[in-house]
Parts: structure tokens; sequence; C-alpha cells
């Protein structure tokens, strides 16, 4: 298998954008990452999207957005893997060039999800649990969520405002982000204080529902450190040092402990292999904040705390930018907007930008090696990347 | 939308609570499996859920889905069953405030959702807690 480099990223603003349409909108980010990687053409390029069905009505997506870059009738690809349909399909864009098949592929991810009112909304995201013993009795979303979190608090003493510090932080660092839906901080008394959607979760501890798209671009890492065009000549490679991805049971209850994301623990444990490295070298994380609770459940998962430690996380400082190990520098989910398809890539632009130390002001200095983890349902799939910079000259392939 | 089929298709579980048990390994199947993630066999007997169970965990839904948009807020948990099947249903006859976990609560059958104006009214399992 080749070494694989990222080398171009693109993403649009995300919020709620009324004026712009779902093939617009990824077409904007596509074009961005390729003008980024500077090359003129992909081989391919694989979509990830929740629910285009849905929410917009459209599927047959690998064809339609493929049209739209207007580069000719290259394969086009749909991935769908719920809300980790984005890191899904940068998957399998890694994989078609570790191949061989292909030397230079866009993976991208885009969900518009305004085109519907909130009650749509709300009923194709819950297609992402199990419709015949999950969403028959009426839960919902948040309410799956709430009911780890409560087996959390329950079990290891994690309290309200550890959960709302989350978010604070998030917020914080959103605030950095101009392409952040929202960019506005929030203080923990905000959060506590916000309307109850699904006890104990509160309207403050939820990710929004965003239209937006992201789109990068991979290449063999030989040919990337051939590559000389667009502005990536001076820049630092990105090699993405280990793609893993495993999968859990549909239904929570359905699992013996019901606040363990054990795909999350099975793909962590594949990639730290893969880039032989441990939790202790990464020097940021971005992980699927779609609620407060799941912050807390990833990083114990990932091996960033110990088990049932991650509520304490956030309040110390451990995971804010300048901490020990910064989770979510873009906002996450809660605050940059989850548009489900294109979360799981816009993750990845993230780890691009800090690695290459083009993240401004949330910038994590001397930043070698981070890691994606993007989930889908309950945590019921989930896909981890890790990504190291290289410097160019390294290895002797500069000229 | 629930159509006809498939509600009509899950009345053996909606109704009659039949699960599957694995003839090798024993482990049983809420709804059964064609196979066993255990031991990987494909062999079952039918067994019929226990009714008593205990709260594993719950949440109060204040935003509803379509089709219960009337009756939030509402609670749904996770019950433990005694044979140590785990699922998912609304706790009712109780204020939600009242809940916590452990308690120990029996399967009811009761009417579950009505799809739409003109939809099939579901019936299934709900939860009702019995003395602490």
């Amino acid at each position: 298998m080749r070494d694989v480099a990222v080398i171009g990223v693109g993403m649009n603003r995300w919020g709620e954008l009324w004026e712009k349409s779902h093939r617009d909108i990824w077409t904007e980010a596509a074009l961005e990452a390729v003008a980024d990687a500077g090359v003129d053409r992909v081989d391919a390029m694989y979509v990830g999207c929740m629910s285009g069905g849905l929410f917009v009505g459209q599927e047959h997506l690998g064809a339609m957005l493929a049209e739209q870059l207007g580069m000719g009738p290259i394969p086009g690809t749909r991935v769908e893997s719920a809300c980790a349909s984005g890191g899904l399909a940068f998957r399998q864009a890694v994989l078609a060039v570790a191949a061989g098949e292909h030397d230079v592929v866009l993976a991208s991810g885009v969900e518009k999800m305004t085109d519907v009112d909130g009650g749509a909304a709300t009923y194709a995201l819950s297609t992402a649990a199990d419709q015949e013993y999950e969403c028959y009795h009426g839960i919902t979303f948040p309410g799956l969520y709430a009911m780890m979190a409560r087996v959390h608090m329950h079990r290891y003493g994690t309290t309200r405002k550890e959960l709302a510090e989350v978010a604070v932080k998030n917020h914080a660092h959103g605030s950095m982000n101009p392409l952040a839906q929202f960019q506005g901080k929030v203080t923990a008394e905000q959060v506590m204080e916000s309307v109850l959607v699904a006890d104990p979760l509160r309207i403050l501890d939820c990710s929004p529902i965003t239209d937006g798209a992201a789109a990068v671009v991979v290449a063999s890492l030989d040919a990337a450190k051939r590559m000389k065009g667009g502005a990536g000549a001076a820049r630092p490679l990105v090699r993405v040092a280990a793609s893993a991805h495993a999968t859990d049971s549909m239904a929570l209850h359905d699992r013996d402990d019901l606040c363990w994301l054990g795909a999350t623990a099975k793909a962590a444990e594949i990639a730290y292999k893969k880039a032989g490295i441990g939790p202790e070298k990464l020097s940021f994380v971005e992980v699927h904040d779609c609620f407060t609770i799941a912050e807390i459940m990833v990083i114990e998962a990932l091996g960033l705390v110990e088990r049932g430690k991650g509520g304490g996380a956030a309040a110390s400082g451990l995971t804010a930018l300048g901490g020990k190990i910064p989770v979510n520098t873009s906002g996450g989910l809660k605050s940059k907007g989850h548009p489900v398809g294109a979360t799981g890539v816009a993750q990845i632009r993230e780890a691009v930008l800090q690695l290459r130390g083009e993240a401004a002001d949330r910038q994590v200095k001397g930043a070698r090696y981070g890691l994606t983890q993007n989930m889908g349902g309950t945590g019921a799939s989930t896909v981890v990347h890790i990504f190291e910079r290289i410097e160019r000259g390294q290895g002797g392939m500069e000229r | 939308m629930i159509g006809s089929p498939r509600y009509w298709r899950e009345i053996p579980q909606r109704y009659r609570y039949e699960a599957a048990e694995c003839t090798k390994c024993g482990k049983i199947f809420f709804p059964p499996r064609l196979v066993c993630s255990g031991c990987r066999g494909g062999e079952f007997k039918k067994v019929t859920l226990p009714l008593d169970g205990t709260i594993e965990t719950f949440t109060v839904i204040r935003v509803a889905p379509s089709g219960f948009g009337d009756e939030a807020p509402y609670a749904v948990g996770i019950v433990k069953l005694t044979n140590g099947v785990k699922v998912t249903a609304q706790i009712v006859d109780c204020a939600p405030g009242e809940i916590a976990i452990g308690d120990p609560v029996r399967l009811e059958f009761r009417r579950v959702r009505q799809d739409g104006e003109s939809g099939v009214i579901c019936y299934g399992y709900k939860f009702v807690r019995t003395a602490r």
C-alpha cells in the first residue's frame, strides 16, 4: 500500500444557507480544495452524505456532484454511514490512492438540512438509530445521548456543570473560526438555563442543524512531494498516518455498557497501532461532539483520559486550546455546526490546517500529530484518522 | 411512516414479546436474528420475554418526533429484564420527575403511537413502575 497525503482543503461558511443549493454548497468547497491542492483534475471523487433523500429529495449524489465538478466522466461515489459519512468517504479516497487505483482523489461531504422544517430534520436524523426497536417508542437522538449522559452521571459522578463546560470550551474555540456557524461564546450558566430537549440535555448541549460542505484532496505521498503547484510548495506535507473504521451495535440498549463507545475504542486501537504512536503523542484531536456528553465519552474511548474521568477535562482546561491535549479547536460540531455528511471531512480540514501551521488564532503550537474521530448514530460506526506533519525535504524528495 | 406490512410483520414482537434463544450458547435476542453474535450459531428456539425488569437509564423527551407530538413531555428508558435482555420503551403512569435508575418496572401492552391522520394505530409494550 502507498503512503497517502492530504494536499488540499476547502470549506465554506456554515450556517442556514437558504440562498444556496445543495449542489452549489458542495461545489464551492470542492473547487476550493482542488485549487488549494494546485491540481487541475482529480481521478475520482467520494462524497459523504447522510440523507440527500430526506433532506432535499435527491439521491444519486455520486453522479450528480461529479458532473458539477466539470472534470468529465470521472467515477463519483456517495458514501453513507449516518453522521460518519464524511469520515468514511475520506477513508474510501485514502484506500483508493493507497491501493494504486487512483492518484489524485477528492474526498468530500455535504448536507443541506434547512430545506425541511425541524420535525422533518429530526426524523431524518433519527433514521441513524434503530427504527424498529428504538424510534418506534418515541426516542430521539438527543434522548439517546441523554440516556448515555444519565448513566455517566450516575456511575462516575459527572455533573451537569461539567457537561456545560464542554459547550463553553467549544464555543470559545469556535469564536476563533471564521467559518463556524455560531461564533459567539456561551457561559456555563447560559447552557444550564437553556431549554430542556431531553433531560438532562438542554438545547446548548446539542449541535445545531446546519447547511454546509467540506472537501479535501488526497494523493500519494510520493506524488505530493514532487508537486510544486498551488499554494502548497512551501507548506509542510500532511501524511495520513492511519485510517481505521469499526462498528458497534445499532441499538444503544444492545450494548453491555451504555456509556462506553466500543467502536471508537476499537478504531482508535487500530489507528494507534498503524500509526505506531499512542495517544500521548497527539498534539490535538477533533472529535464528534454532537452532544456535550459525546465529547466526554469520546476522549475516554480515545485513551486521552481514564475511563469515567472525561467529565472534568473541559473544566480543568486539559482539552482547551493551550491545554495538554486541545480537543475541537475548530469549535467542534457544537459551534462550527453539524451538516452531518460534511462533519467528518471538516474535521480533517482542521487537522490539516493545524499541521500546516495555518490555523491562525486557534493554532496549536508545534503540532506534529493530530487525530480525527467521526461517528454515526449513538456510535454504531466510527472512523478514526491520524495525521502527521512532514517537513518538505524530509526523506530527500524535495528538489 | 410505518406501513401495514411492516407493522403486521412485527406483531410477534410487539404483541407477544417473542425473542429467540441460541440453542448453542443460550444468548437471547430481541428481536430474533438469523445468526448468534455470541457464537455464530444459527439455530434458535422461541422464548417469551419476562415482564419484569429494572430501569438502567431514562430521559424525558421534551421535543418529540412526529407521531408523539401531543404526548410530550414523556419518559423513555432502557430496561434490563430479568433474563438480561435490555429493551427501550416508554415509562408511563407516573410523573417523569419520580423516575430513578434502578426502579423496578413491569411491561404492559399499550397503544404506542399513531402514524399520521389516517395512519396505522400502533400498539406495543410500555413500562409501568412497580412497588420499590
